[in-house]
């Protein structure tokens, strides 16, 4: 607190620094959130450092060795085509995972931008901007993903734009309603006051404000993300193989449920567990963020 | 009331308009255009005819024009694949994704609120927190992935249930065949009825007429059932609106995961055929199905709560 009123008083913007250190103290408290967080430290570090360790390429065919089961040589045992079923769900997980990050990070690119303009500005950019944003939330956006997905292409860059582009929603308003909030504050008028330009203003004092709400949305952004991708690459409309996701590695598990059914679970769970750790995640920071909805 | 119904209705035909507009200009970036989407065997006079036919040569604006014109007479344009038309071809498959549609409305609108009840009564404890557990479950496994599962126990495993397409004409057949798509639908919507009936409970319960009924003296049963619940009731109406569209997004999953053969599974096979007038319809079909809902679910939603009109 002294500290805080030490910083302001030098003039420096440290609000957003001691709130993140006061944020990770109280995820230590909220057990499962922190277990969340830590589980998906360990699931991707496990992704992108396994494949060090586990150095079978995860897209060498071997018919011979089809659908086997697990072995000192493949210990998960192989699909369909004879791969490596622990190689291909490394390197599955990081186009899965990188997917969701990837997607957050444009979800939150267009929802701030929207969101923090309509707030900000008001008037009819307001009114244009969040009547967009209300038209799209009232749309079936897996059916446009789809539309989009067929006639643009299906790489994972673009499956991680459509994702963006078809869920920014959510972030919009709530950057919106944060950005209404700050834009009132005396520390605000006081920046306009000393004749900063309404952009600076924007970009320098309100958005930091935004920030802990945008984690909380991002958060729960990426576990919806990495359930879109997996939907649409197990309809055959996403990320096209060789290239793994956990997501297409389902796409043949139907085929093989009677004879292999190990391939139809791994995935299933690897996702599950996944979106529900950034979820009771997102909970939890929700809850660190806004106590009253706590218990509610 | 008649002036909010104009505006929201007006509303309504502005969303139609930008969702086709959105549809139809990303069809028409296609590289090649349209025409691209066409099937692969098809020789170069084909395409050119087919091109003519379909007023492709036409500027794209043009065509958006005609395009509306035609969707505002019901027609739909005609399926590439099969060249039936695309109105025909969609309208064959709507009873059966309305069937799975409407059993997952009532199931999730009945045994959400009977959580969300039961949730809020037990505030923090453990039955609370055993709901609220399954709520992220619920919203966090991949639909297909849990239809997957559910075949490989109940039907491959226990035999029990069928594990595709919509059984025979007898009751008992349609109720068995169609038992594990309500379910999976009803697991992306229950959770999200279960929340917000228990939020909103919680925030009636704390209100002032709340504390004068049980001080008067009434039964806790009276006080819940019939003064708390019928206010918290109110909002739960407004996410039914807010559900349709997820709804239906499950359904192209469960659709294709079951062998359905509603509109989900038809966006599906369009898709992969790069039927381009049928993508378009389907999407304009659905969008139309779920802003009309909406509409319906706004107009209930200011009937039952007045203070709704002033804000609307």
């Amino acid at each position: 607190m002294s500290q805080t009123a030490e910083a302001n008083v030098k003039g420096e913007n440290v609000i957003p620094t001691s709130r993140f250190r006061s944020f990770f103290r109280q995820l230590l408290k909220n057990k499962v959130a922190f277990s969340a967080f830590v589980f998906l430290v360990v699931i991707h570090v496990g992704v992108f450092l396994g494949p060090f360790i586990w150095t079978v390429n995860p897209d060498a065919v071997d018919p011979a060795n089809a659908l086997a089961s697990w072995s000192a040589e493949h210990p998960l045992g192989t699909d369909d085509l004879g791969r490596d079923v622990l190689s291909r769900m490394l390197y599955g997980g990081q186009i899965t995972l990188l997917v969701g990050l990837g997607s957050m990070i444009f979800t939150v690119l267009i929802g701030g931008l929207i969101g923090s303009a309509a707030g900000y500005f008001g008037g009819w950019i307001d009114t244009v901007l969040m009547r967009f944003t209300e038209a799209m939330l009232s749309i079936p956006n897996f059916f446009l993903a789809l539309v989009a997905l067929t006639v643009l292409g299906k790489s994972p860059m673009m499956v991680v734009l459509v994702i963006a582009f078809t869920s920014w929603m959510e972030i919009a308003r709530v950057v919106y309603g944060e950005t209404l909030k700050w834009k009132e504050t005396e520390f605000v008028e006081a920046s306009n006051a000393m004749g900063s330009s309404s952009m600076r203003t924007l970009i320098k004092h309100v958005i930091p404000q935004t920030i802990p709400s945008i984690i909380v949305a991002s958060t729960l952004g990426i576990a919806w993300a990495i359930l879109t991708e997996s939907a649409i690459s197990y309809l055959g409309l996403g990320i096209q193989p060789p290239t793994a996701t956990w997501g297409n590695m389902l796409q043949n598990a139907q085929q093989y449920i009677w004879t292999a059914p190990i391939l139809g679970v791994l995935p299933g769970v690897a996702i599950t567990l996944v979106v529900l750790a950034y979820n009771f995640l997102g909970d939890g920071l929700r809850d660190m963020l806004d106590p009253k909805h706590l218990g509610k | 009331m008649l002036q909010f119904v104009i505006k929201r209705f007006g509303q309504s035909i502005v969303l139609i308009l930008i969702v086709t507009i959105i549809t139809f200009f990303l069809m028409n970036l296609a590289p090649g255009g349209p025409s691209s989407m066409m099937r692969l065997d098809a020789t170069e006079e084909e395409r050119q005819a087919i091109a003519e036919q379909l007023g492709l040569n036409d500027p794209v604006v043009v065509r958006y024009g005609n395009w509306l014109v035609n969707a505002f007479q019901g027609d739909l344009g005609l399926s590439l694949s099969s060249g039936e038309p695309v109105m025909d071809r969609i309208m064959e498959r709507v009873p059966y994704t309305l069937q799975l549609a409407v059993w997952t409305i009532l199931i999730s609108v009945i045994v959400g609120i009977i959580l969300g009840i039961l949730s809020a009564k037990k505030r923090n404890k453990w039955q609370d927190h055993v709901i609220n557990f399954g709520s992220v479950i619920g919203l966090s496994v991949p639909s297909f992935w849990l239809a997957i599962m559910f075949i490989l126990l109940f039907s491959v495993q226990l035999g029990w249930l069928p594990s595709s397409g919509v059984g025979g004409a007898s009751l008992m057949e349609q109720f068995t065949s169609s038992l594990m798509p309500v379910i999976i639908l009803s697991t992306a919507t229950l959770p999200t009825i279960v929340r917000f009936t228990r939020s909103s409970m919680l925030e009636v319960v704390s209100q002032n007429f709340i504390r004068t009924s049980r001080a008067k003296g009434l039964k806790e049963r009276v006080v819940i059932y019939s003064h708390a619940l019928r206010n918290a009731l109110i909002p739960v109406i407004s996410i039914i609106g807010v559900l349709i569209p997820r709804l239906l997004s499950g359904t192209v999953i469960v659709e294709s995961v079951f062998g359905w053969p509603g509109i989900g599974r038809l966006i599906v096979e369009a898709a992969e055929g790069r039927d381009y007038n049928l993508v378009m319809g389907v999407t304009v079909i659905v969008t139309i199905v779920v802003i009309i809902s909406n509409f319906i679910v706004d107009i209930i939603y200011s009937k039952v709560d007045p203070r709704v009109k002033n804000v609307g």
